[in-house]
């Protein structure tokens, strides 16, 4: 293996990581210059893009540290989007001093998630998972400006690394009893039959950091105080990007590398093993993100208990497991983030325009901007799981998957649960959409610490400005995009499918 | 042909949002006119064959999932189509005077109407559940913005209840397409569910649907519903969104799990002799116009549920012409509350409108509101007489005793109906009779025209009930859980 040919098949990863230098150095050089730092950002993104598409189609460096495969490079594809929508976000926060530093910190991010995506290996996901997580917590704390924005950072690092260690610990475990941090290795050595103490200890540890990193309860505490608190891009990157990635991984841990502890989650015949340790934590993410969701004024801290109750929804695919449940997942944890990015750039919209994102700062949207209330209907009812939107789609497609699977439709518990979170889950988008669309706005309602700064920004509402123009064609891509995947589903359902083995 | 009736209403709406506001609700009442004018065609059509559900499109969606975008027709469906453009063409327009924000209301509209033709046409599991969860979030936002009475918390129940009974659906409609292995309603109407299956999964999907149609004592989200809702609203909910679930439920819970069904046929007769008798009882009490038409709806649809739990041809036929029968009239007699009487008067408390001589105010309102009680007591010659006698005929061979039971039932009908129709237009002051009757803007020509095409459809399907039942019956009979 020469390094030429590392870093051929490296080159998406190297892509990225020179692009964050590039606008590193263009961010340093001018003020003017500043302006270049998304575009140059933009560009190099979407030449890793290109990138991906070139790589062979398998190909298994050092037992698993990068493998490419099919899902693998879908899902680099994916994440780089994803990175890519977040950028325009960045270049429209105004309380972003920095913006060459934020964005060199969220490519950085973005060749985390590419490492988490691409490799089947235990060392090289925990790199990738760390260097995800320590870009996510200076994202989370970037605003200097803002004390909520160092508490979000603060809290999300304090979970985080606590998270981590238990997750390095549980690897720890796991490569005694198996003696090889390799997935595929892992899942052949691990003897089949009732799970050893041992083999617990080491599976429920692991599964701690993920279920950190896809803020599944008991693990979401950080999730509301770092959407609320982190710049707008920083928190969306964090519910989209970072959480596909890891969703990506899970599955491939358990699918493969803990396919003999699999246990049983069925209601007539638990068993020992990972899946009823996911399956409980699917129940309390889905019953305790839609309840403590009813109960938020807070538009972003809404989102991130409905992004607890989405974790949970999206774990009911890889309980289901097979190729079925895992496209399942792969289709439904895609489609979140797509329409999660689209939320938080209207929020990140009406934040700056009105000087908050409460509830009543959306007050009479639809009056305002009529546009931007379109969007955020189509991203919240594809959240709630209406037609013709992609999450209708998306959770027809999982719930049947978890339904089959098992003996004797064993998951009806899961499915069922799922289905009266939904139910629940309606009613506080509606509660969203209410205000917007029929909530008159009035002066008196604003809080009085905004309202001057508010009012003064507001008085020019409908005047787009151009930073915010980049965030208004981003909102619409990604709403048609919603759209799109809901009527014709086919167009990713097909490829997840396909790249699955 | 047919599909064009989805199309044309669907592309009504998209235009409707990007044309300027004058001409929104005549390109509505367009819309809505080619949608009804294109079920009429196919009704003259005599090649057609109604009796089966014949597929009319067939398109591959989701390969992957067998998915197919695929339409039939037969002769329920057609029924619904046809009131369905009926109830469309009269609620826009009843809504003629929406001026604010009106092509916004004329959208949420259409999509209910384009939605509700989506689910009576559809052949597809996956595309009926999709059509039938797209007309939940239009009647949140026409009921929210452009009702009246409490119309968010009318608004929130309704949607709450529907998106309910539409998750019980889903759950459903998963089992049958796991167990079933095909989401195609002429494939699944083969498929032998197991006994187990049928006994649980039909209840849920059953109930689901039910919701929808007002089944007791999940009925509370109709009357509250409808009288939040704008006139338009009231009219679609009872003229359509209500024949939603009792479609769904004929289509999908007792067509697929006839088992199921026969397990639970009688607990469903019980359910809905006491909603007749329930809702009717309550609407005798009502202060509020439409809250008694609201309960009279329930009432009525108490009867569909009746004429399903009957299982023979009879009472399932006499089912689907009262679905075609009280659209009709449920949309007529809001049309008279909400429109010609709430908005010249301000008022719909019967107390109110008593002292205000509306007989001689609003001749026309009088006479419509005479014809619709008509129809609603069942008096012989309009649709509701024809319909409900064919359900009580059917349930006479399977359950006399419902039959006593509902005959009581509608005499607090004739009783309720009878009250309100004093009470708000003939309810004359003898001491003040002299006195000239108040000033009202008289009754415009889109209402007069709207009111018309209701009167008469329910009394031509009242004199010549034939004219539907012969298209229903053979439907119905292929059915299998006749068989």
């Amino acid at each position: 293996m020469s390094y030429l040919e590392l870093l051929k098949l490296a080159a998406p990863e190297a892509i990225v990581v020179v692009t964050a230098l590039a606008v590193l150095t263009v961010g340093l050089t001018s003020t003017r210059a500043k302006a270049l730092c998304p575009i140059v950002a933009a560009i190099g993104t979407a030449v890793a893009i290109g990138a991906v598409l070139m790589l062979p189609s398998h190909a298994n460096l050092f037992g698993g540290m990068l493998v490419i495969s099919p899902l693998n490079s879908l899902f680099k594809i994916i994440c780089l989007v994803l990175a890519l929508v977040t950028v325009p976000l960045a270049s429209s926060e105004k309380s972003l001093r920095n913006p060459g530093e934020y964005i060199a910190v969220l490519l950085l991010g973005a060749v985390g998630l590419m490492l988490l995506v691409g490799s089947e290996e235990f060392l090289m996901i925990f790199i990738g998972l760390e260097l995800l997580g320590l870009s996510l917590y200076v994202m989370a704390a970037f605003d200097k400006s803002d004390v909520r924005s160092a508490e979000a950072g603060l809290k999300y690092f304090l979970f985080g690394s606590t998270a981590s260690a238990f997750t390095l610990f549980g690897i720890s475990f796991v490569y005694g009893m198996a003696g090889t941090t390799a997935l595929a290795a892992i899942g052949q050595k691990l003897a089949a039959g009732p799970v050893q103490p041992l083999l617990a200890v080491g599976i429920v540890m692991t599964l701690i950091g993920f279920a950190f990193k896809i803020a599944a309860a008991p693990f979401h505490l950080w999730a509301p105080d770092a959407y609320q608190g982190a710049p707008i891009p920083s928190a969306a990157f964090i519910a989209s990007g970072s959480k596909v990635a890891s969703f990506v991984v899970l599955g491939k841990i358990v699918l493969v590398g803990f396919a003999p502890a699999r246990g049983s989650a069925d209601w007539h015949a638990m068993l020992a093993g990972w899946s009823p340790v996911l399956a409980v934590l699917a129940a309390l993410s889905i019953l305790l993100g839609n309840f403590v969701a009813l109960a938020q004024a807070n538009v972003r801290r809404l989102l991130a208990y409905s992004a607890v109750a989405h974790g949970g929804y999206t774990l009911l695919g890889i309980i289901a497991g097979g190729r079925d449940g895992f496209s399942a997942t792969l289709f439904y944890t895609s489609i979140y983030a797509v329409t999660l990015v689209g939320a938080f750039a209207v929020v990140g919209v009406v934040r700056r325009e009105s000087g908050g994102d409460d509830l009543q700062n959306f007050a009479g949207l639809a009056a305002r901007s009529p546009f931007l209330a379109a969007s955020m209907s189509i991203f919240l009812l594809s959240l709630a799981g209406l037609p013709p939107l992609a999450g209708f789609f998306g959770k027809f497609y999982l719930f049947s998957a978890a339904f089959r699977a098992g003996g004797n439709h064993g998951l009806l518990w899961l499915v069922a649960l799922a289905l009266f979170g939904s139910f629940v889950s309606l009613y506080y988008y509606l509660i969203v959409l209410k205000v917007i669309f029929v909530d008159q706005r009035s002066s008196s309602t604003l809080q009085p610490g905004q309202s001057n700064a508010g009012a003064a920004r507001t008085s020019d509402f409908n005047v787009s400005t151009s930073l915010d123009l980049f965030s208004r064609i981003t909102v619409t891509l990604l709403a048609a995009a919603v759209l799109f995947l809901g009527l014709m589903p086919q167009t990713l359902a097909a490829r997840i499918l396909a790249s699955l083995p | 042909m047919i599909a064009w009736t989805i199309y044309v209403t669907f592309a009504g709406a998209i235009v409707l949002l990007v044309l300027p506001r004058v001409f929104a609700r005549w390109l509505a009442l367009v819309t809505a006119i080619a949608g009804f004018a294109i079920g009429v065609a196919t009704f003259c059509q005599h090649d057609v064959d109604l009796a089966h559900f014949r597929t009319v499109v067939r398109v591959p969606w989701v390969p992957a999932l067998g998915m197919n975008y695929h339409l039939a027709l037969d002769g329920i469906s057609l029924t619904l189509v046809l009131v369905t453009g009926i109830a469309a063409i009269s609620a826009v327009l009843f809504s003629w005077d929406v001026t604010d924000r009106a092509n916004e209301f004329f959208f949420w509209l259409l999509l209910v109407v384009g939605g509700s033709y989506g689910v009576f046409l559809s052949a597809d599991l996956f595309l009926l559940f999709l059509f039938y969860e797209l007309v939940i979030v239009p009647k949140y936002f026409l009921i929210a913005i452009f009702g009246s009475t409490n119309k968010e918390y009318g608004a929130m129940k309704l949607t709450l209840y529907s998106f309910f009974g539409g998750a019980l659906v889903f759950l459903g409609i998963i089992a049958i397409y796991v167990t079933g292995g095909s989401l195609d309603l002429n494939q699944l109407a083969q498929f032998q569910f197991t006994p187990q299956l049928q006994s649980w999964a039909f209840p849920i999907l059953f109930l689901g649907f039910a919701v929808l149609a007002g089944i007791w004592p999940l009925h509370t989200w109709a009357p509250t519903g409808h009288v939040a809702a704008p006139t338009a609203g009231s009219m679609l909910l009872a003229g359509i969104v209500m024949k939603l679930g009792a479609y769904g439920a004929l289509r999908v819970a007792m067509n697929l799990f006839p088992q199921g069904f026969q397990m639970w046929r009688t607990t469903i007769a019980v359910l809905a002799v006491v909603g007749i008798v329930y809702a009717a009882a309550v609407a005798l009490r009502q202060r509020d116009l439409k809250f008694v038409i609201g309960y009279s709806s329930v009432s009525h649809m108490g009867f569909v549920l009746l004429g399903f739990a009957t299982a023979n041809v009879f009472g399932v036929s006499g089912a689907v012409l009262q679905m075609f029968s009280h659209g009709v009239i449920g949309a007529l007699l809001f049309a008279v509350a909400g429109r010609m009487i709430y908005r010249r008067t301000r008022t719909r408390e019967l107390d109110a409108l008593s002292g205000m001589n509306l007989s001689r105010a609003l001749p026309f309102a009088a006479f419509t509101f005479v014809v619709a009680s008509a129809a609603s007591m069942g008096i012989p010659g309009f649709s509701g007489f024809a319909a409900e006698i064919t359900i009580l005929i059917g349930a006479w061979k399977s359950y006399p005793l419902a039959v006593w039971i509902t005959g009581a039932g509608m005499v607090l009908v004739a009783a309720f109906t009878l009250r309100a129709l004093k009470r708000s237009f003939f309810d004359v002051d003898l001491a003040n009779t002299a006195a000239a009757p108040p000033e009202m803007e008289p009754i415009t020509i889109p209402e007069k025209l709207g009111a018309g095409l209701l009167m008469f459809a329910t009394l031509a399907v009242g004199l010549y009930p034939k004219l539907l039942l012969d298209r229903i019956q053979p439907a119905v009979e292929a059915m299998r859980f006749l068989k």
